[in-house]
């Protein structure tokens, strides 16, 4: 008896006072609070994307964005990403709804090799023909900010995507490869042995990448995948402190000196690339479609399963015959030299170097290409890199290019939380999602599930 | 009966702490091992040990005649030593085929021969071939986890726990399959909770007790001795 009594005076006193109760309800209540969460947030981007205070007027950045019609479009938006949270889970059902036939007979199209085929060759001319038509500032813009791009997603995805290996440090083997031309075609203060063409350069440029990439991989690689992380993390910025500080090597801030364009003179075949983008955006556009076509060779080979293996589960992996520090460190070679690759044609593309080129934030805008694109999938980096780095040249002169970032963060959370798996997903990559949602595996951005020790 | 895999004086550490402490077991060609042991025993370092996961700092281990102790574990499997470890550890989101041919990876590709034997040894497995293997149930994963051992054409078959945490029906199974596989051919050396049930299907057993072999003997005289009974059936004490 007197443990029922107990019981009931544990138990929270009913409502006491009205009007406290209703604000504790609303605290409690999850959608109210977010809500106020969007809000907030509304106001936020209105001060932020408004006019800033000045000198003689302090709180103009405030009242300038808060006292405005404009500040309404911001709590609409507020207002309609909450709803988008709120109702996410029947708006992912109506989408689903929209998209499964489409998704349906995505795979059951391309599941033929005919229709896949005459699609990748429709794609291929429409990029070879369509740049023609373009202005000389969207040709540039498809050399230096897609073209270059696309090259270094795909070579992320293999690290990244294949075999589930996190490089935070991607950009270092891009800078070491532009270096390493700028070396060898004698644009660095400190003189080559002996000069190269840039485009023989190449070979040395890539090696360079590749041989950097093996020394830090060869001793990380044996350990966890989270030291891989920290490690490739500092050595990005050891390699982008180097080029800021090493003045008589690299130039420093100020810049290397003029690296000469491409040029071929090879069996009667003579060719000398100009300022014009044009012949580096076919020459780019080669490289990717052989590249693309190597990498999805090697996805389906031996290779490409040892990797998938690695990234389900690593034990198991080696427990099956797989040399699991071997296909590592060759995921993570490949990666730095189509890294490094990528490296010198920007080199002789815009042929000054600057380190701020290469810092921290390139190698997480590169991984962030990967994951919008749809991590391990091929086509998808190409249109991740492709899409992302159009956008904030689309959207150029008609945002204040001060807030571009706002925009694309709120464009990457939105991608994020109704289609994590990216625009074009790898088939595997889905399913992983899909038996995460049903709390079968754990998905995160980059490694499988760690299968515990314990069961 | 030749010796087809030994150990001889096997130490393992994790750090400091020693975990097998000179451990000497010999298995036959064609026999069936049981190792019996109590939690923390050792069991499963013994078996990761042999497949090169761990790596002996004392002792030797010798399978056909030739040394492995030093081998990384791909090299292992590749010599005919296929494990099926402690909590089944399948590739979750592959399918059970491509799990199975991954325990062909040896090979290049699995074969046709092998995958026919997985799936007469395993029929729920042929019927589930295109499910992911992270959806499988607990019972069919552990079948998948032996099938995907089996796929490298093992001399002798490494198996640890494959009853635990099946029910009484599936676990009665699971042993006659083992016994099974021992017909055509595979060696086993099996680690188990499931005392009586392994020394059943076993024709000789050791009892690990905090890194050390405390007793080895015929499969059917450890069944019948008492102190096993005691440590394992709960029988009172010798
Ligand atoms: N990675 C590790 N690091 C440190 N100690 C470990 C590690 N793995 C196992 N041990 C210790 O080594 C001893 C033997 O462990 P092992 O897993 O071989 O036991 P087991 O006989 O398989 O037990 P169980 O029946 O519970 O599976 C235990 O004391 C355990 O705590
Ligand atoms: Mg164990």
């Amino acid at each position: 008896m007197s443990a029922i009594r107990d019981s009931e005076a544990i138990r929270p006193p009913q409502s006491a006072g009205g009007g406290r109760s209703a604000w504790q309800r609303l605290r409690r209540n999850n959608n109210a609070r977010k809500l106020v969460a969007c809000i907030i947030g509304a106001l936020v981007a209105a001060v932020i994307t408004g006019p800033s205070g000045s000198v003689s007027h302090p709180t103009a950045g405030f009242t300038g964005a808060l006292f405005h019609p404009r500040v309404i479009v911001f709590l609409v938006l507020g207002v309609l990403l909450w709803l988008a949270m709120v109702g996410r889970e029947t708006l992912s059902e109506n989408i689903k709804t929209v998209t499964a036939p489409i998704s349906m007979a995505r795979t059951r199209w391309l599941g033929d090799p005919k229709v896949r085929y005459s699609l990748y060759a429709a794609l291929l001319i429409f990029a070879i023909i369509y740049p023609r038509s373009l202005s000389s500032f969207w040709q540039g813009v498809l050399v230096d900010q897609i073209g270059v791009y696309v090259l270094l997603a795909i070579g992320l995805n293999v690290v990244v995507g294949f075999a589930g290996l996190l490089d935070l440090g991607y950009i270092a083997f891009y800078a070491i490869g532009a270096y390493s031309c700028a070396y060898w075609t004698g644009a660095l203060p400190i003189k080559p042995v002996f000069h190269l063409n840039p485009f023989v350069s190449i070979v040395f440029a890539v090696a360079a990448a590749m041989i950097a990439g093996v020394i830090l991989g060869a001793p990380t690689l044996r350990l966890r995948g989270d030291y891989l992380a920290i490690v490739t993390l500092g050595f990005g910025e050891i390699i982008t402190i180097y080029a800021n500080n090493l003045q008589s090597v690299t130039g420093g801030a100020g810049g290397t000196n003029v690296v000469p364009h491409l040029s071929v003179n090879l069996l009667g075949l003579k060719y000398h690339w100009k300022l014009d983008s044009l012949p580096y955006y076919y020459l780019l556009l080669v490289f990717v479609v052989a590249i693309l076509v190597m990498f999805r060779a090697l996805e389906n080979s031996r290779v490409g399963r040892a990797w998938t293996a690695i990234r389900e589960d690593e034990v198991a992996a080696e427990a099956s015959g797989v040399n699991t520090f071997k296909y590592k460190l060759l995921a993570f070679a490949m990666g730095a030299s189509t890294s490094g690759f990528a490296g010198v044609l920007f080199a002789s593309k815009v042929q000054t170097l600057y380190p701020s080129s290469f810092a921290l934030t390139e190698s997480i805008l590169i991984l962030v290409l990967v994951i919008f694109g749809g991590m391990g999938s091929l086509p998808g980096a190409v249109l991740g890199a492709a899409v992302l780095q159009w956008l904030p040249q689309f959207l150029r002169g008609k945002i204040n290019q001060a807030d571009l970032f706002l925009y694309l963060g709120a464009l990457l959370i939105i991608m994020m939380i109704f289609r994590p798996q990216g625009i074009w997903p790898s088939r595997r990559r889905a399913r992983e999602l899909a038996m995460a949602e049903a709390g079968l595996t754990e998905a995160d951005a980059v490694s499988g599930p760690t299968a515990g020790e314990v069961q | 009966m030749s010796v087809l895999l030994q150990l001889s004086d096997v130490q393992v550490r994790y750090g400091a702490i020693a975990a097998l402490k000179g451990v000497t077991v010999e298995i036959g060609a064609g026999e069936i091992v049981a190792l019996l042991g109590a939690n923390g025993a050792g069991k499963t370092t013994t078996l990761r040990t042999i497949s090169g996961q761990l790596h002996p700092h004392e002792g030797r281990i010798f399978f056909e005649g030739r040394r492995i102790d030093g081998l990384p574990a791909h090299e292992v499997v590749g010599l005919g030593i296929g494990h099926s470890p402690e909590g089944r550890r399948i590739f979750p989101r592959m399918s059970v085929l491509e799990n199975l041919q991954m325990g062909a990876y040896r090979f290049g590709r699995a074969r046709k021969d092998d995958l026919d034997r997985v799936f007469a040894l395993f029929p729920r497995l042929l019927e589930r071939r295109t499910q992911d293997g992270g959806t499988l149930s607990g019972g069919e994963q552990q079948m998948l986890a032996i099938g995907r051992a089996l796929m490298s054409r093992p001399t002798v078959l490494l198996l640890d726990e494959p009853s635990m945490g099946l029910a009484p029906l599936l676990v009665q199974q699971i042993f006659d399959i083992i016994r099974e596989i021992n017909e055509q051919g595979t060696t086993v050396l099996l680690v188990e909770q499931n005392a009586v049930q392994a020394l059943s299907i076993a024709h000789r057993g050791y009892v690990l007790e905090t890194g050390s072999i405390v007793m080895s003997d015929a499969a059917s005289s450890l069944l019948v001795d008492p102190r096993v009974r005691a440590a394992y059936l709960g029988e009172g004490a010798a």
